[in-house]
């Protein structure tokens, strides 16, 4: 079984994330940035199908895919580390600014030029534009189906079969291999890389492509091909600051009082 | 003037509020058109008639139900063909995002999520809102291909009720086998709780990990105010509350007029579920929890405490 996990690059979530005032765009590089936590989820899930597969990590192949600035290197790295194959990382000058659409694109071609992979995997939504969407579009260009927000992710022979807990029913999905799946936080416990992972990660393969390599034209991706556009970005004004009062016996009446106040009862 | 296509948010024929919602956004843009997807028509037209759906186009069969996203994005693309719409609406749910998703690459068109607003801007563009980066930043953007796809926040708009004609509209539509690819080959409904759908709900009350593990004060203040209850993930990844009611990045985003959050600190990741809301309350022992940056009102104290008399207080007020 060969399985594509596909990782992002984020900026991390806990430094303050902006906008470069020049062009709209996410400022991705003048902050630090990490493999998305919730990839993570992705990646042990693919590692865990690996070890399971008749022929365990010896036949069954892991391999992360990014699409981001050099930085993105790291997120290859660290999947590398706990337990990835191979990376691919494509790169290019002309993919600052893409959209959703331009994203899969990209990821769509590359994962063609990876070969035919039996699973491809994502996270739930990346931490930073956290759409939740780049996996629908990505299974449409393959046209492969979707199975996404698994909670539980198991491959038996050529099916594939997930639980998901949706508001009004927990549901069983069933979809033929080759399929495309998304993983929730609720899957797994990401494992963290040993020290004898972290040296085996040194002499993995990892590839970089351009979009050259994969066929595809500076012009089609980027942000002036994007199919959105952001017009204007504004900080929230900091909230005013709200009444805070200790309680002292009638804290709950204070709370009583400001929800009658405001006509909440 | 244009159409606009709604996509019916609904279980079995019941309409979702948010539906409503984007029917009166949709008429800021155009004639609202709700597109129905799924089992319990008949339930749904009388209501999408009262909120101004001009026309109805109805697909009604239970076997969309037992398809993944796929089937439904194959409808939205023929309808968005053969109606030439100017925008079409949808939730901003998983299933929205992935519907809207597919819809996107289908037609070519850019797509906005978790829009809190759209407005008609120069020209007829579609000009939306997007609260972002936990809600630090607030974003206007466009769609500047093909017809714009956007999702909308529940809890954007106040609904407005203005009678559409809601006129049904016979439209064949072909389904691929390619769509039909993954299938839900089983169900375990869950039970109802009685209470309000999180999403929806005007008032959200949420417990964290300083309730340890006892919800009842939780759900007894939320019933009193007619509230839904939440959970931060600490509560859910310790099992005191189901995954369903996580408030957060990777649960639920809400923005109703009233949060409380009781024994929650207030961690980036929750904030990203909650900080839209319109009033934020607070009750934490710790003086020092970022939460009480947020709160319009907050009480530095123990929630058994604070909880189990201000749920009186309110009981009483009530009459
Ligand atoms: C605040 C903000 C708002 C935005 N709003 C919009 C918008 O309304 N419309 C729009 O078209 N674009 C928008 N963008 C741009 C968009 O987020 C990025 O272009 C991104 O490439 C795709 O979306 P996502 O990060 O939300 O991915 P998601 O759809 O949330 O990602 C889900 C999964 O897809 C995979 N994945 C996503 N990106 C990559 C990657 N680069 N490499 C490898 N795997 C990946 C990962 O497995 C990830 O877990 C926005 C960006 C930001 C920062
Ligand atoms: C990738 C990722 C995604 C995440 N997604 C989410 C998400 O969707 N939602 C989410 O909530 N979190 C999420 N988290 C977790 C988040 O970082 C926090 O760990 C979590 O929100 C903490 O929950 P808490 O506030 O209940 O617990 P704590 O941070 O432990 O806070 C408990 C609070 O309760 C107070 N307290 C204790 N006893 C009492 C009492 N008797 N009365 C009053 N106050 C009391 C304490 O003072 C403290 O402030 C995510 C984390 C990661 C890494």
């Amino acid at each position: 079984m060969n399985i594509v996990v596909c990782i992002k690059y984020v900026p991390d979530a806990q430094a303050e994330l902006t906008f470069n005032a020049s062009d709209n765009t996410t400022d991705r590089l003048g902050v630090e940035g990490l493999l998305s936590e919730l990839d993570e989820y992705a990646i042990e899930a693919g590692l865990k199908l690996a070890e399971a597969a008749a022929g365990g990590v010896a036949e069954n192949t892991v391999t992360v895919l990014t699409v981001g600035p050099d930085k993105a290197a790291d997120a290859i790295k660290k999947a590398l580390q706990m337990g990835a194959h191979a990376g691919v990382h494509v790169s290019d000058e002309a993919i600052h600014g893409s959209d959703a659409a331009a994203t899969s694109l990209i990821l769509a071609e590359a994962v063609k030029k990876i070969g035919s992979p039996d699973l491809i995997l994502t996270g739930m939504a990346s931490t930073d534009g956290s759409m939740g969407v780049v996996p629908a579009m990505l299974a449409e260009r393959l046209g492969l189906p979707q199975v996404t927000l698994a909670a539980e992710l198991t491959v038996d022979g050529g099916t594939v079969i997930i639980r998901r807990d949706g508001d009004t029913a927990s549901v069983t999905i069933t979809a033929s291999l080759p399929a495309l799946v998304s993983v929730t936080d609720q899957i797994n416990e990401p494992r963290y890389p040993s020290f004898k992972g972290i040296m085996a990660a040194k002499k993995k393969p990892v590839e970089t492509w351009s979009l050259a390599d994969l066929g595809l034209d500076a012009g089609s991706v980027g942000l002036a091909a994007a199919w959105t556009k952001v017009e204007s970005f504004t900080k929230r004004p900091p909230r005013a600051k709200g009444q805070i009062v200790t309680d002292e016996g009638d804290g709950g009446t204070q709370l009583a009082e400001f929800l009658t106040t405001h006509k909440f009862v | 003037m244009a159409e606009v296509l709604v996509l019916v948010d609904h279980v079995d024929g019941m309409v979702r509020k948010t539906t409503l919602e984007m029917l009166t956004i949709a008429r800021r843009l155009g004639e609202p058109s709700a597109v129905f997807i799924g089992a319990g028509l008949d339930a749904a037209k009388e209501v999408l008639a009262q909120y101004g759906a001009e026309k109805l186009y109805g697909f009604e069969s239970a076997d969309y139900d037992d398809y993944v996203v796929a089937p439904k994005a194959e409808v939205l693309a023929q309808l968005v063909t053969s109606a030439s719409p100017a925008a079409v609406l949808m939730t901003s749910s998983p299933e929205g995002k992935e519907i809207a998703g597919r819809l996107s690459i289908k037609t070519e068109s850019g797509l906005i999520t978790d829009a809190v607003d759209v407005q008609a801007g120069e020209g007829g563009a579609v000009r939306t809102t997007q609260s972002v980066f936990a809600g630090g930043y607030t974003v206007q953007a466009t769609v500047t291909k093909g017809t714009p796809i956007i999702t909308v926040k529940p809890n954007s708009v106040a609904p407005e009720a203005v009678s559409g004609a809601a006129v049904e509209q016979a439209v064949e539509v072909s389904i691929s086998e390619g769509a039909k690819g993954a299938r839900i080959t089983d169900r375990k409904p869950r039970a109802a709780t009685g209470r309000p759908e999180l999403t929806e709900a005007a008032i959200v009350v949420s417990g964290g990990r300083g309730t340890a593990g006892d919800f009842s004060k939780i759900e007894e203040f939320a019933d009193s105010l007619g509230a839904a209850v939440g959970a931060s993930r600490a509560a859910v990844d310790a099992g005191w509350y189901p995954h369903t009611s996580q408030i957060g990045q990777t649960g639920k985003e809400v923005s109703p007029q009233l949060y409380v959050a009781a024994g929650i600190s207030g961690a980036i990741q929750h904030r990203a579920g909650m900080q839209t809301s319109k009033t934020i309350i607070a009750i934490n022992k710790d003086e020092e929890a970022p939460i009480f940056e947020l709160v319009d009102f907050g009480v530095v104290g123990d929630l058994f405490k604070v909880l189990p008399q201000a749920t009186e207080a309110v009981n009483k007020a009530k009459g």
